[in-house]
């Protein structure tokens, strides 16, 4: 049997009025990777903060053994020494700066009688330490021209150049597209075959399956179990039952057959240029139905959510040409107000970033959208606007004590039910989500699915970009695929799988 | 008590408040409490607090204007300039100028919203510009405008209709209405939030609460009743923050400048024309720089060169101390009111006891930096529940 890295015995952390922790127990071997599963608000991410010392020793108990000693870490710096990196979900990188900069951030490489920063070794070394992760890139590129996957390459480059002996990701994937995903997941495995043990915590059951050499589960607070992927054959179901405590049948529930009806949203020789007269959306033309779920599928990057943007009241300020008709009359939707007025509501990728008002409460942010139904002459009825938000919290089950509840003191699934209710309330006959259930966990996705079934049940037309192929497989009447800023295929439902939306995704704009 | 801990910022700077009013009659023995005292920390407090409305929204939206103290200088002193030169009525010029306060606001948002210039940068052309104007107008002299009804503005009350035992009836029946007003008010919010069953204070603090405040207002009635009634001042100064509480709290423009702060990329998603939100923004932070300059200047009757220097920064001051949080989205006019108060408290307190200049604003530094110390405190301990 293989010696174990970490142990953490019996660990319990309390915050005020909740048990965070209830006795979680887990041993990580060395040279493997462990995964950590369970639903949001089990306590993976609080697990990981007891570990990483942002909880000091003392404000939890239990013990945590690493490499054979009791350790007790009083803040990051403490854990990071002895060799434990954590790689957020938020990137830590300094986007103005370089790479090479970004990588020996905080551990500098000196010389010199006056302990000056070593820059000439500092790009050697970087260039070294790129290639451990297989990117092969000039060191001297600020990080904020790369795409999101290299930047977190550049992230975990980080690490590794602190000799890290256990490398902690959270949801590392949660903001990748496929090709990337796979690109990390195999680097990961490269990297254990080096002798670097990590723990991953994810919601991709798909990949905890393809990578885990063991898969701990975590719900309420607890430790549920630890499987073996080695020994035993362990299946999704099985990590799913354990995760809810309940059996989902389906993780995307049947819709009862729907009468597909009239085009509702058309868009024709759609093209826009950006500020720098680049062209990121070619030629595009594509339509909805009533009733119809379309899926847009695609490569990071291929300009789903641009297209969605410019659709949606050109809210990225492109130069645009082409036009959009609903229910076969042109509309022109210079701004959101008048995408919003004709019918058309964006729910966004990015809750937190664009979506939501995190320092306002529920009611205002399902409100804000619409005030001019809960208002007369300017002035609001907050006795109205309070029973809508009632209404929207029973409808779509949002979990919270009260609608005075802050948004930003909310789990994920229920910032996207909020986000959902503040579009629902415009009377959108066009719902277009962006990465709906990106982030959010099993239970709560299953809630959002059945509501969008419910939705186009009554007439509305749903325009759905996702990065996971599954749930636009599971989801769609229709998939368009895009690349480079260009349709390359539209699919029925019937002939689409996932090798075909692949090669789509791929074939490049030309 | 999770209601109380969710207020226990504003709670905490009327406690201030008190304190401080508390300690400086104690040690200017009563002076300080003195019915003319009282008077004059308001006539002093005035036309910050005007700026300080407005610089609340101003911060809310995640700007900042530095323009304002020499644009209210400027302005007062061509409503000066106009009074003595030309015959035109008193009302007239009073509205010529607010008409070119909100003209200037509405060029400083444009600036700030369409060409997208830093609100610091536009603000601090905008300072040198009128400081520069403030000379040319005044052409370095005190100009002096020969108007009894103008001066009214910023140093008369209002008619006292009949005297009784002392009293100035208006005054009390002010007050009373005031009292009465407010706590009608209250008891509907609290009935209200009663059936939505929202937490709202214990019973018994919640009649506490309107019991301290309500004899609070009638005790500073009482006090200005007997000396010579509300001055124009107060009442001026009331009304606009009357006006902009009811424009922040309960229309569409007020839910859609707090959406702007909050999160203007969201805001903007939602439909809501932010630049155009900015523009009105910093248009009544025009308005408002015109009504405190017209203030200031009726308050002395003259118009110096060097007018409202530095006010700006009291303005700015007032809103953090009132809770108003840099991070934008944040912040209520009543708020900034009670800060604009707080300060003017200071000076107006240091100078009864005889504490000099330099100390004065080396305390009224650190009461700045506690505040908002304090601020950030409770303002974790919210997010932390």
């Amino acid at each position: 049997m293989a010696n174990v890295l970490l142990e953490m015995k019996n660990i319990i952390k309390e915050f005020p009025g909740v048990i965070a922790l209830n006795n979680v127990n887990i041993q990580v071997k060395q040279g493997e990777i462990h995964c950590l599963v369970g639903e949001n608000g089990a306590g993976k991410s609080t697990l990981m903060k007891v570990l990483s010392g942002v909880y000091p020793y003392g404000s939890y108990s239990g013990e945590i053994i690493f490499n054979g000693e009791i350790m007790n870490f009083s803040n990051i710096s403490d854990s990071e020494n002895v060799g434990i990196a954590i790689i957020y979900q938020e990137l830590a990188l300094v986007p103005e700066l370089s790479i090479y900069e970004n990588i020996f951030l905080g551990h500098e490489i000196k010389s010199g009688f006056l302990k000056t920063v070593d820059w000439n070794e500092t790009v050697i070394r970087a260039k070294a330490e790129l290639l451990k992760v297989k990117l092969n890139i000039n060191p001297d590129v600020k990080v904020k021209e790369l795409g999101i996957g290299k930047q977190q390459l550049v992230e975990i480059t980080k690490a590794l150049s602190k000799n890290v002996k256990l490398l902690i990701l959270d949801e590392p994937t949660a903001a990748l597209n496929e090709g990337d995903s796979e690109n990390l997941l195999n680097l990961l495995i490269e990297l254990k075959n080096q002798g670097v043990t990590s723990i991953m915590i994810s919601h991709k059951l798909k990949e905890v399956l393809a990578i885990a050499d063991t898969i701990t589960v975590l719900r309420d607070g607890q430790t549920i179990c630890s499987l073996d992927c080695k020994g035993t054959n362990v299946t999704e179901s099985m990590i799913i039952k354990n995760m809810v405590g309940r059996e989902i049948a389906d993780i995307y529930p049947k819709r009862k057959s729907v009468d597909i009806g009239e085009v509702n949203l058309e868009v024709k020789n759609w093209n826009a240029f950006d500020k720098t007269n680049r062209h990121v959306l070619k030629d595009i033309n594509l339509n909805v139905r009533k009733g119809e779920i379309i899926g847009i599928s695609g490569l990071m990057g291929s300009g789903r959510t641009e297209f969605a943007l410019s659709i949606f009241g050109n809210s990225t300020d492109y130069k645009i040409s082409g036009e959009t008709f609903i229910e076969g009359n042109e509309v022109l939707l210079k701004t959101p107000y008048h995408a919003i007025k004709s019918g058309i509501a964006y729910v966004s990728e990015d809750r937190k970033g664009n979506g939501l008002i995190l320092i306002n409460d529920i009611i205002e942010n399902i409100s804000i959208a619409n005030l001019k139904k809960i208002s007369k002459y300017g002035v609001l009825n907050k006795s109205v606007e309070i029973i809508n938000a009632e209404k929207f919290r029973n409808a779509l089950k949002i979990k919270t004590p009260s609608i005075e509840q802050i948004v930003g003191n909310l789990s994920g699934g229920n910032q996207q039910k909020v986000s959902l209710s503040k579009w629902l309330f415009t009377n959108p006959n066009v719902l277009i989500l962006d990465e709906p259930t990106r982030g959010i966990d099993v239970g709560a996705k299953f809630e959002i699915y059945t509501i969008m079934n419910e939705l186009v049940k009554q007439g509305m037309s749903i325009i759905m970009i996702s990065s996971e192929l599954s749930e636009i497989l599971g989801m769609s009447d229709r998939v368009y695929v895009m690349s480079e800023g260009k349709i390359t295929g539209e699919l029925a439902i019937k002939e689409a799988n996932q090798e075909k939306i692949m090669e789509l995704a791929t074939i490049g704009g030309h | 008590m999770n209601i109380i801990r969710k207020n226990v910022r504003e709670y905490g700077m009327y406690i201030a408040l008190i304190v401080i009013w508390l300690t400086f009659s104690i040690t200017s023995n009563g002076l300080f409490m003195s019915a003319q005292n009282i008077n004059n920390l308001f006539l002093q407090t005035g036309y910050i607090a005007v700026l300080a409305v407005g610089m609340t929204l101003v911060i809310i939206i995640r700007h900042i204007d530095l323009s304002v103290g020499y644009l209210s200088g400027f302005l007062g002193a061509v409503t000066a300039l106009l009074l003595i030169e030309t015959n035109i009525p008193v009302l007239i010029v009073l509205f010529i100028v607010v008409i070119i306060g909100i003209f200037v606001g509405l060029m400083n948002g444009s600036l700030i919203a369409r060409i997208g210039i830093p609100s610091f940068v536009v603000t601090l052309a905008g300072m040198l510009i009128f400081r520069g104007g403030l000379l040319q107008v005044t052409l370095s002299q005190t100009l002096i405008p020969r108007s009894d009804f103008f001066a009214l503005i910023g140093s008369g009350y209002i008619p006292s209709i009949r005297v009784i035992s002392g009293m100035h009836l208006s005054t009390l029946l002010l007050g009373l209405v005031g009292i009465l007003f407010f706590a009608v008010m209250e008891i509907k919010n609290r009935k209200n939030k009663i059936d939505y069953n929202f937490e709202v204070l214990p019973l018994k603090l919640f009649i506490m609460k309107i019991l301290v405040i309500s004899i609070a207002i009638l005790y500073i009635t009482f006090l200005l009743a007997s000396h010579r009634g509300f001055s124009w001042t107060l009442l001026i100064v009331l009304a606009v923050v009357f006006i902009y509480h009811f424009i922040m709290n309960k229309t569409v423009l007020g839910r859609h400048i707090y959406a702007v702060g909050g999160n203007p990329e969201a805001a903007k998603l939602s439909g809501i024309n932010v630049k155009f939100i900015t523009t009105i923004v910093f248009g009544s932070m025009g308005l408002l720089s015109a009504i405190s300059g017209i203030l200031f200047t009726a308050r002395l009757n003259s118009a110096g060169p060097n007018a409202g220097a530095g006010f700006e920064l009291d303005a700015v001051a007032a809103a953090y101390i009132g809770g108003v949080s840099a991070a934008g989205g944040v912040g209520k006019v009543t708020g900034s009111i009670i800060g604009a108060l707080v300060m003017a408290s200071l000076t107006n307190g240091m100078n009864l006891i005889g504490i000099g200049v330099s100390f004065q604003y080396i305390i009224r530094g650190i009461v700045l930096i506690a505040a908002v110390i304090f601020d950030i405190r409770t303002r974790n301990m919210k997010l932390a529940k």
